[in-house]
């Protein structure tokens, strides 16, 4: 039963499921769906953002360095990025 | 005072919503439920119900308003029929689903093709699954008093679920009875307020409606089905309680004559005053016959079921819907099914009939007794019949 550890039992479900807790959504891992994943080449990128804003998931923001990189915890590897990136910078690679 | 008056079945259901003190009906008319909601809004309009009533553009709207208006803990009542209640249809899941205690009395009216306005059971059949509690009501009496006990029921916390009144359209929807009006203050001692416990509320911010991955929807399933099945207890006891107040039990099936009785009858709805007529005269004749007159159809009374049959020889179900394809009438599947694990049980035979309003008289039930005995005893090629078409 490892695979249902930390999750509720059916005697533990609010009454109609219902949600008590706020922004529990953050704790849903969607990066488990990617089967491709966004890499960078950074001497490419000129940190427009322009990936960012396109990203259905919200899930890309500048780092340290203020590239734009994905959260992989979230990103669900569409390639909306890659496709919009005009200055090619990001390339999907299959998940291994 | 309470007040015997002879009233139209509608009008005294709208009366018990009001006596309920709702606080929302969202409501589309069809008949023939109008006028229930018709004279709800006339009580709105004009000041004898402080409630919202809220003319929606469709049915779907409609109980989708109610799921709104439940969500944030408002007294929340409608009513439909027929197509009005298959445009809902998907909503109803939700409704249940959420655990929303919202009432609907239900005209019981056929489907459409081609348009009928009268009654049967098709439309109630066509919601069995959606996870509501269902109870058929036999008279205007009990039309006007389960209306009451739906709201006791559905928001007791054991339970928070919505529950349907079925009542039979036209036949008794639309006839003038002798009813008893309770008092508003009785009434208030068995209903007590609203207090839906997680409502709406900005100081405390809940998610409704999330969305549920393959590792909780099994969960969550299994929470509603355990909440619908044990829902029983907590309508016996609504129905004790208003029997201790008002002098009128309710049990989820009633048995009718069925003292030794070897061939037993089972129906539901208005025509089980009919078929009561019938079992009189046979029993006049020497007969030995009964009647079950079933009441809650979900959750379904399994228990009660296989105790009231469990001395006859033959059942006889009569059903006003059809499975198309199936193994007969929805209600003597259901009854076949609850007693197949029985050592001793009796043989069950099914009738389909008073399809679109047809009517079936005192010697029509004679005739389905007499004529389902003597299939239970020769045996027949069919899976049953259907009562009264031309041939």
């Amino acid at each position: 039963m490892t695979e249902s550890e930390g999750k509720p039992t059916w005697q533990q479900i609010e009454i109609g499921a219902i949600i008590t807790e706020p922004g529990s959504a953050r704790q849903y891992q969607t990066g488990d769906w990617r089967t491709q994943r966004p890499t960078y080449e950074h001497e490419r990128c000129i940190k427009c953002g322009l990936c960012s804003i396109y990203c259905p998931e919200g899930c890309i923001g500048p780092n340290e360095e203020g590239y734009f990189e994905a959260d992989l915890f979230y990103c669900k590897g569409c390639g909306i990025c890659a496709r919009e990136c005009w200055t090619k910078a990001i390339t999907m690679v299959e998940e291994e | 005072m309470t007040q015997r008056v002879g009233i139209e079945v509608s009008r005294a259901v709208a009366i018990a919503a009001k006596l309920a003190n709702v606080d929302v009906i969202a409501a589309y008319p069809i008949t023939p439920q109008t006028h229930i909601v018709e004279d709800l809004s006339e009580m709105v309009a004009s000041g004898e119900l402080d409630a919202a009533y809220v003319p929606v553009e469709s049915e779907h709207s409609a109980m989708s308003c109610c799921l709104g208006s439940a969500a944030v803990g408002a007294r929340t009542f409608t009513a439909t029929s027929s197509q009005g209640m298959e445009l809902m249809h998907e909503v109803l899941y939700v409704a249940s689903s959420m655990r929303f205690p919202i009432v609907m009395a239900v005209a019981n009216r056929a489907l459409s093709a081609p348009i009928s306005i009268w009654g049967d059971h098709s439309d109630v059949m066509s919601v069995r699954d959606t996870g509501w509690i269902q109870i058929f009501v036999a008279n205007g009496q009990e039309a006007f008093d389960n209306t009451l006990c739906a709201f006791r029921i559905a928001e007791d916390h054991r339970a928070l679920l919505p529950v349907m009144i079925h009542m039979d359209g036209f036949q008794l929807t639309h006839v003038i009875e002798p009813i008893y009006l309770e008092d508003q203050s009785d009434v208030e001692k068995f209903l007590p307020q609203n207090e839906y416990p997680l409502p709406l509320d900005p100081d405390k911010p809940v998610t409704m409606g999330a969305f549920g991955p393959p590792d909780i929807y099994t969960e969550i399933k299994k929470a509603q089905a355990v909440a619908l099945t044990s829902s029983k207890e907590v309508i016996l006891e609504a129905w004790k309680e208003f029997g201790d107040i008002f002098g009128r039990y309710y049990s989820p099936l009633q048995c009718y004559r069925c003292e030794e009785a070897k061939v037993l009858l089972l129906t539901m709805g208005s025509f089980s005053e009919t078929a009561m007529s019938a079992v009189d005269a046979m029993r006049e004749d020497g007969h030995a016959v009964g009647l079950i007159n079933l009441t809650l159809w979900r959750p379904f009374p399994f228990t009660e079921i296989r105790q009231a049959v469990k001395d006859a020889d033959v059942l006889v179900v009569f059903d006003r819907a059809l499975s198309f394809g199936g193994p007969g009438g929805p209600v003597c599947s259901e009854v076949r099914s609850a007693l197949y694990d029985l050592n001793k049980r009796p043989k069950v035979v099914g009738f389909v009939g008073g399809l679109g309003g047809r009517v079936v008289s005192i010697a029509g039930f004679k005739e389905i007794i007499e004529r389902g005995t003597k299939i239970a005893k020769e045996g027949s090629d069919q899976e049953f019949e259907m009562f009264g078409v031309r041939e």
